[in-house]
Parts: structure tokens; C-alpha cells; sequence
């Protein structure tokens, strides 16, 4: 009951207040929402279905660079252009988790083959002009035009973001409580006995790389229309796809809200550390690697499984 | 295409074979014995080069008698790494641990530019331009100097591992955890010991390149990610296989650079790296499908 009433309270205050927020904390937001987003992604691949990516990046890159393209060659809007980048990002993921299942890949061998794809993505993209090379591509936002994914000001963006980190909850949710999710969850814990229980591990598993990937490919095109700029390191380097999954991992991973969670904890203490340790170059950072060893030591199972725990515990008195 | 250029192109490979080789060996020796990717092994290079870098500044250290000092001190760094981060997590998933060396790559890395800011940093010594001709193609002595030394240290740690008790303690935990455990070895003991001595591999591989290589907080970034290649090609945990894994993929760069444009190189090898995983996870050399 306190639970849905703070859940509400969240809710209602995230739609109302950013327009009264000054500049700079809305960009924390929408910077908040949108690794939360990325998070939500991943977390179906690497949660629900329990395969660790370390490559989302190549999702990523897909759909910022199909969508972008796509807008400067033939000025098509990045609305449309957005949703042919997921497709394709989801296409390339069925590629990319046929061939790793077919053949058995799990664990970190899985996690490598997913690294080797997005880095290839990236040696591809610095070396092909047509693709603006290293230098990357500029997206024209001199103008407010909404039909074509520009704005003026950051708060259409956050609302922009918000509804899909919203409707990625709530389809990750779904499928939570769907047979897809059951069969996940079984494939997760013990392959070989949900085969035995007669669900298909291949196809469940090719469910979950079709949908995480077509997700984190729009975040991609959020993000080149938000930043106006993409290059083949931002958009299929190791950053990306790090920043994808820590969210999950701290929140907790194959949880609904643990992505969510896990943003709101990373992402203010990030640009938290960076305004505190300005001037100093790395400094950030190298405090942020050093909270993440902490954090994944002492909360193992992330925001979500402490709270589990707690919970139990106090039932248990 | 010219003949020397090609021979240039396969001196070239070898040359570099041997460090990726020894780099691998020592990262290939901690995920046979922890089964961990350790994503902190390239930062722990790097850390080597500038301990390397700051002995020759200040003391005025030859880089190859340096190894004497760097050699320990790493070996003495992977042990605390060991028994401080990653011992006490070992019952948490496995992606949980990749994570912790991560973090651990992220702060050295950041550390190094905090102390000492991005720039490139180089050691010039007197055999810094040293070199000869083989034929057509240049042989650049430090490097000659640089692959002989991994080589000879990898071959050193094999006859380690055959010969002694700890080595032999190695060998039994990367095969058979549990076996290891029951007939009495202190586990926890062998494992800081391979993270220790693949720290030290991994240590004298940048010492040995300083005389050649630039020094800077990210150097390592490429030798870590050539080394998961070297790896696997090797198959995962046989040291053998991530020496010859090494000539392998320095071979396969540098004939790379010299036929394709810009870094186009590096897709070679990650083609082979995917390649080698997806029909050989195995690696190349045989050994036990351990997946």
C-alpha cells in the first residue's frame, strides 16, 4: 500500500515538475531517463533471458546512424526513420544471437562475441566516408520543426524520453507475467530442464535479442536527435554498452524496475562526482570505477535484491 | 603488392606475436585458474609501463633491468587484487566479478590520468632506433629484444607450471576446481597466485615495450581487447595455445595493415575472433570443450 502510494507520488512528480526545474537538473533528468531507458533494454536480453551483453552498442549505433542517415541522404524523418533503425537493429540481433546460441555460446564467451559486433560496427564506421568517418555526422537542429524530431528547449525531449522509458516498463512488465516471460525465467535458471519441459530455448532467447535490440536502437535515435551529433565511437563504443548495463546490474538485473532504480542512483552520482572533481581530468571517473567495485560488493543483487532481502528478513521475525 | 613488403609485413607480425603472447598468457593463466574475463589486465600493463617509464625518468633504470623490480611489484599487486576485490565475491554470478575488474580497469586508468595527465610519455634510450635488415625488411632491435623476452618469460612460466607444486596446484585448479579443493590444495591461495602471476606476465610484457612504445593512461586499451583474441584463439586457459594464439594475431594485423586502408586491420581480427568462437570456442589448438 506505502509502496503503490510512493509509486504514484514518483510517477505524478516526474510528469509535473520538470517544467519547473532550472536547466541544468533537466538535463540530469532526461540524462537519468535515459540510461534508465537503455537499462530497461538491456535488462530484457540480460536479465529476463539471462544473456550477458557486453555489445549493445551495435544496437545502439544502428538505429542513431539508420535514423540519422536516413534524415540527412533522403530527409526522412527520424519519427519513421527510427523505427526502420530498430527493425534493422533487431534484424542484426537475430543475426547476432543465431549464430551465439546455434552454436552454444554462454557466459562470458557470449559476452565476448557481443563486444567483437559492436566493435566491428565501430572500425566499419571510422573508416567509411559515406558515413562521415571518424568525424561523424551533424544533425541540422537550427530549427523547431516536430514533425521532423526537433525541438526547441530540452523539456519536450524529457517528455520525448519519458514515455519511452514508460512504455518499455510496461511492456517489460507484460511480458513479466506472459508465457514469453515464464519461458525466459526457466531458460535463465536451467536450459536443459525448460527444454525438457518442452520450451523452445532458441526461439525464447531470439525473443528477447529481437525486442532488447529494437529498443535500445530508438534510444539511439533519441539520443542523435538530442545531442545533434553522432560519431562511431560514442555510438558503438564500449561507453554505450557499459552504460547500458550497469543501470540493470545495480538496480537488479531481471527485475522491473532495477534499471530504473539503478539510474536514478548512477546517473546523479556520476554527474555528481564530475561537478565536484571538475578541472581534474579523470578524476571522475576514477571515482566512479571505484564506487561501481563497491557497489557490486555489497549489493550483489543489486538495489532490488537488498530490498528482497530485507523484506524476507523482517517477515521472517 | 612487393615481396619485401610482404616480408616487412610477416617480420612486422612476428615481432608483435610475441608480446600479444605473453599478454595473453597471463590473462589466458587467470581465467583458466578464476574463470573470470579480467578487464582490469590491460590497465595493469599500463600501470606496468609508467612504473617502467618513472624508474628510467627518475633513477635512470634501463627498461630491461627494470623488470627485476616490476616483475614482483605487479606480482604483489595481482594478489591483492585477488584477495581484496575479487576473492570475496566469488560466490556472486559470474558477470559480477567481470564487472569488478572493469571497475578496477576504469579507476587505474583514470588514476593514471589524474597523476599523469593524457600526454604521450617515451623512453629514449641508446638502442631506442637500433635496428637491421633481414632481406628486404627492417628489424627494429627493441622490438626483436621485446618479442624474444615475452617469449622466453612465457616458456619460462610453462616450465613453471610443469615443474614445481604451485605450478602443478595451477594446473589441477584450472581443470578440476572441486578435485583441487578435496586432495587438499589451499584454493584461495593458488587462485591469488594466478592472478598474481598473470599480473606479473602481463607486467614485464610493458616493461619491455616501453623502449618502443608510448606510455599514456590508455595505452593498454588495445592490448587488452587484442589479448581476449589471443585468448580465445588459443582456447581459453591453455597457455601454450595463447602464445602460438599470439603470433597468430600479430601476423594476421600487421598483413592486415599492409593490404587494407586505415584501421581496417583490426576487423581481420575480430573476424577471426568471432570465427574462432562461434566453430572452435575450444580454441584452436584442441584441448577439452569446456563451455
Amino acid at each position: 500500500m506505502i509502496a503503490r502510494a510512493a509509486g504514484a507520488l514518483a510517477v505524478a512528480a516526474l510528469v509535473a515538475l520538470p517544467p519547473l526545474l532550472p536547466k541544468y537538473h533537466l538535463e540530469v533528468l532526461i540524462s537519468v531517463l535515459f540510461w534508465a531507458y537503455l537499462g530497461i533494454a538491456w535488462n530484457l536480453l540480460g536479465g529476463y533471458a539471462g544473456q550477458f551483453s557486453f555489445g549493445h552498442a551495435a544496437f545502439f549505433g544502428i538505429g542513431a546512424y539508420t535514423s540519422t542517415l536516413l534524415l540527412l541522404q533522403v530527409g526522412l524523418t527520424p519519427w519513421v526513420g527510427m523505427v526502420l533503425g530498430g527493425a534493422l537493429a533487431a534484424a542484426f540481433g537475430l543475426f547476432e544471437g543465431y549464430l551465439s546460441f546455434r552454436y552454444g555460446l554462454k557466459g562470458p564467451y557470449f559476452s565476448l562475441v557481443t563486444l567483437a559486433f559492436a566493435e566491428m560496427l565501430r572500425v566499419v564506421g571510422v573508416n567509411t566516408k559515406a558515413v562521415g568517418s571518424s568525424l561523424g555526422l551533424v544533425v541540422p537542429s537550427t530549427r523547431a520543426a516536430p514533425e521532423m524530431f526537433m525541438f526547441s528547449g530540452k523539456l519536450p525531449y524529457y517528455y520525448i524520453i519519458l514515455a519511452m522509458g514508460a512504455l518499455a516498463l510496461a511492456l517489460t512488465w507484460k511480458i513479466g507475467r506472459s508465457r514469453l516471460g515464464f519461458s525466459l525465467a526457466a531458460v535463465r535458471e536451467n536450459e536443459d530442464a525448460a527444454e525438457t519441459a518442452g520450451v523452445d530455448a532458441l526461439a525464447t532467447k531470439l525473443r528477447a535479442m529481437a525486442l532488447s535490440s529494437f529498443l535500445t536502437a530508438l534510444g539511439g535515435t533519441f539520443y542523435a536527435q538530442y545531442f545533434a551529433y553522432i560519431d562511431p565511437t560514442i555510438s558503438f563504443g564500449p561507453g554505450v554498452s557499459i552504460g547500458a548495463l550497469l543501470p540493470a546490474i545495480v538496480g537488479g538485473a531481471g527485475t522491473v524496475l532495477g534499471p530504473v532504480l539503478g539510474s536514478f542512483v548512477l546517473t546523479p552520482l556520476s554527474e555528481l562526482t564530475r561537478y565536484v572533481l571538475r578541472g581534474r581530468a579523470g578524476a571522475d571517473i576514477m571515482l566512479y570505477g571505484a564506487i561501481l567495485v563497491l557497489v557490486i560488493s555489497f549489493l550483489p543483487q543489486g538495489i532490488v535484491g537488498l530490498v528482497r532481502e530485507r523484506r524476507a528478513r523482517a517477515g521472517r521475525r | 603488392m612487393t615481396g619485401g613488403l610482404l616480408l616487412q609485413a610477416v617480420v612486422s607480425g612476428l615481432l608483435l606475436g610475441g608480446v600479444y603472447g605473453l599478454v595473453a598468457s597471463g590473462l589466458s593463466l587467470i581465467f583458466g585458474v578464476l574463470r573470470i574475463i579480467n578487464f582490469a589486465h590491460g590497465a595493469v600493463m599500463m600501470l606496468a609501463m609508467y612504473t617502467t617509464y618513472w624508474l628510467f625518468a627518475l633513477a635512470g633504470v634501463d627498461p630491461y633491468l627494470s623488470v627485476i623490480l616490476t616483475a614482483p611489484l605487479f606480482f604483489a599487486l595481482g594478489v591483492v587484487i585477488q584477495k581484496v576485490v575479487i576473492e570475496p565475491n566469488r560466490s556472486a554470478a559470474e558477470h559480477n566479478q567481470l564487472l569488478l575488474t572493469l571497475g578496477l580497469a576504469l579507476f587505474f586508468e583514470n588514476l593514471a590520468l589524474v597523476l599523469w595527465q593524457g600526454d604521450f610519455r617515451t623512453v629514449r634510450v641508446a638502442y631506442s632506433n637500433a635496428s637491421f635488415m633481414i632481406g628486404e625488411a627492417l628489424v627494429e632491435v627493441p622490438r626483436l629484444v621485446a618479442s624474444g623476452g615475452a617469449v622466453l618469460m612465457a616458456v619460462g612460466l610453462f616450465a613453471f607450471l610443469r615443474l614445481t607444486d604451485v605450478g602443478k596446484a595451477l594446473r589441477a585448479l584450472a581443470e578440476e576446481p572441486e578435485g583441487a579443493a578435496l586432495v587438499g590444495i589451499n584454493v584461495a591461495r593458488i587462485r591469488a597466485a594466478a592472478f598474481g602471476l598473470g599480473s606479473a606476465c602481463v607486467a614485464v610484457a610493458g616493461a619491455l615495450i616501453t623502449p618502443f612504445f608510448y606510455v599514456a593512461p590508455d595505452v593498454a586499451e588495445s592490448f587488452n581487447i587484442m589479448a581476449f583474441v589471443v585468448v580465445v584463439l588459443g582456447g581459453m586457459g591453455n597457455f601454450m595455445g595463447a602464445l602460438a594464439g599470439g603470433f597468430i594475431v600479430g601476423l594476421a594485423e600487421s598483413l592486415g595493415a599492409a593490404f587494407l586502408p586505415g584501421s581496417l586491420k583490426q576487423l581481420v581480427v575480430f573476424m577471426i575472433f568471432v570465427l574462432v568462437l562461434l566453430f572452435r570456442p575450444q580454441g584452436l589448438f584442441g584441448g577439452s570443450r569446456d563451455r
